[in-house]
């Protein structure tokens, strides 16, 4: 075929994605860094500001506490997820009705909206109503999430733990299946055992998903809004205000435009910078090996 | 072995339904029983939650409305991503990598940082407060989802099926509808799958681009729970409900939503 005319045509069969995402992406960014420039009293009257947002942004201890919050979150909750997620695709079966009953019962909290996700676990979780709440403290633990930061940030971790596990869960079973027989067998006259058969063959051709798994993962903890905002709104105190929902609290309920911009450039820039290393660190080893 | 080995995933299992059953069970209740009471299952069994939701247009039309953009903003994504997946398995062009790159970062964007800016846009264009608007928005991530998901599929096409085709006279538009497509239909379900999922889970965007005519059923809940003091019994029914259409497509599914993402390139 002609290369030229390929070229063309690749270029058209692009572009409507283009032309929509850009609509729904790069006006709406321009917006943004437009009032992290400016200040405005209102009446589409604006005053250039410069970098003084960013500045303001970047030394204020609120936002240092939120991306700490948001930091420690992500971590713990990456740190529970992803060996979870590996344990139990790794015990799943492989075949016969079991196969379809657990993977449909493990998407179903993926398939909930998420502030359905945060009433649920109030209902569940409050201690005088909720079959967590009431099962905790009859075992003796004191336990208020709506009073508690303690047991705000369990009840919110162990949410996210609920809603997402079977993400990870789903895509290491995708991983395992597409390993060959033979592989197994190679193994087993080698005489490796189980560890050895995980390290050494199943772990190296989970690489893949795993880096999807962790891009997601990372990705939408580092979001997170809805479902903390229902179930705690934040608190107690500002316990569980993690980024998105301080931003939220800025730009909506503030109406600090100037400040909210520059936050969010700032916020997405943190999410590109780190989804980027994770990207190198695990395309590299993949290189290497 | 194989028997204690099968204990992970069901207790991991009967952890993801214990929440949901307390949920349903809710629902169930009275709101004097839920508030008096602690009890694993309701005493005095009631319908009542489910009949307001079926008889009160507030509530219903909270489920067509969060239906239609959700179904709209499939065939859309879906539709508009095909060709651009096409595009990226098949050919090498200009700035091809840093597209796709492109593409993907969108789906990195934290949808707080859009809500205010998307308001103002779609307010501008008269859209604000319809279906239409949702949809659209929803394409911010589920098109680059689309785009990653469906050409992890087409890669795995031979690219002899192309040329064959070609060989036999048949137009590229009549090879794609007639040939290509069919043999990626699992890709195109799962593809349809993950878009439906995070249309259908996400709200503060949906929230923001609506008020009064087009608000989702997850808005109607927020709103209810707040002004008409503590419905629990309603608030539990009206979530139950958001479960079932989401299990319906799962059943559809199951058999390839484990290859959906495993496919994607990274």
């Amino acid at each position: 075929m002609n290369h030229r005319v390929t070229h063309q045509k690749a270029w058209w069969m692009v572009l409507p994605v283009v032309a929509l995402v850009a609509f729904n992406a790069v006006i709406p960014l321009m917006t943004v860094v437009n009032y992290s420039f400016q200040e405005t009293f209102g009446d589409n009257v604006f005053f250039w500001e410069g970098t003084r947002w960013y500045l303001q942004i970047l030394q204020s201890d609120r936002f240092h506490a939120a991306l700490y919050r948001q930091l420690i979150f992500t971590g713990i909750v990456l740190a529970v997820e992803i060996p979870l997620g590996i344990a139990i695709a790794l015990c799943m079966p492989r075949k016969g009705i079991g196969v379809s009953v657990c993977l449909v019962l493990m998407a179903l909290p993926l398939l909930i909206p998420w502030n359905v996700v945060g009433a649920m676990w109030n209902i569940f979780a409050l201690p005088d109503i909720g079959l967590l709440g009431r099962g905790i403290n009859a075992l003796g633990i004191d336990y208020n999430f709506t009073r508690q930061p303690l047991s705000a940030w369990f009840t919110v971790i162990l949410m996210d733990i609920w809603h997402w596990t079977s993400l990870v869960v789903l895509l290491c079973y995708a991983g395992l299946c597409a390993i060959p027989n033979a592989y197994y067998q190679a193994g087993k006259i080698d005489g490796a055992g189980n560890w050895q058969i995980f390290r050494h063959i199943q772990l190296p051709k989970l690489k893949r998903v795993l880096t999807i798994a962790i891009l997601l993962r990372f990705m939408d903890s580092f979001m997170i809004y809805t479902e903390p905002f229902v179930l705690t709104g934040g608190g107690p105190g500002n316990a569980t205000t993690f980024l998105s929902i301080d931003l939220v609290k800025i730009a909506l309920g503030q109406f600090d435009l100037g400040p909210a911009a520059a936050m969010s450039l700032i916020y997405f820039i943190i999410i590109l910078l780190l989804c980027w290393v994770f990207h190198t660190l695990m395309m590299r080893g993949e290189e290497r090996s | 072995m194989s028997r204690i080995k099968y204990l992970a995933p069901a207790l991991y299992i009967l952890f993801l339904l214990l929440p949901i059953y307390w949920l349903v069970n809710m629902s169930f209740k009275t709101t004097n029983e839920i508030l008096g009471s602690f009890s694993l299952w309701p005493a005095e069994f009631t319908l009542d939650n489910y009949r307001t939701i079926f008889t009160d247009p507030t509530w219903y039309n909270g489920y067509i409305n969060s239906l239609s953009y959700v179904l709209l903003n499939t065939v859309i994504s879906v539709s508009f991503a095909l060709p651009a997946a096409y595009a990226f398995s098949r050919y090498r062009f200009l700035g091809d990598k840093h597209l796709f790159f492109w593409l993907l970062t969108n789906r990195m964007a934290p949808p707080a940082v859009f809500a205010l800016p998307f308001f103002q846009l779609y307010s501008s264009i008269g859209l604000f407060d319809t279906p239409v608007a949702v949809a659209l928005a929803h394409c911010l991530f589920n098109i680059p989802l689309a785009v990653w998901i469906l050409e992890g599929f087409m890669a795995g096409v031979p690219r002899e099926l192309d040329e064959t085709a070609f060989i036999d006279g048949y137009s590229f538009p009549k090879f794609f509808v007639r040939i290509f497509i069919p043999t990626i239909t699992a890709g195109i379900g799962v593809a349809a799958f993950f878009c439906f999922m995070f249309s259908w889970v996400e709200l503060l965007l949906a929230k923001t681009l609506t008020s009064v005519a087009a608000k989702p059923i997850a808005a109607t809940m927020t709103r209810t729970a707040s002004t008409s003091g503590y419905e629990l019994g309603l608030l539990a029914a009206a979530g139950a409900l958001t479960i079932i259409p989401g299990a319906i497509v799962i059943w559809f599914v199951r058999h390839h939503i484990a290859r959906g993402f495993a496919l994607g390139r990274v």
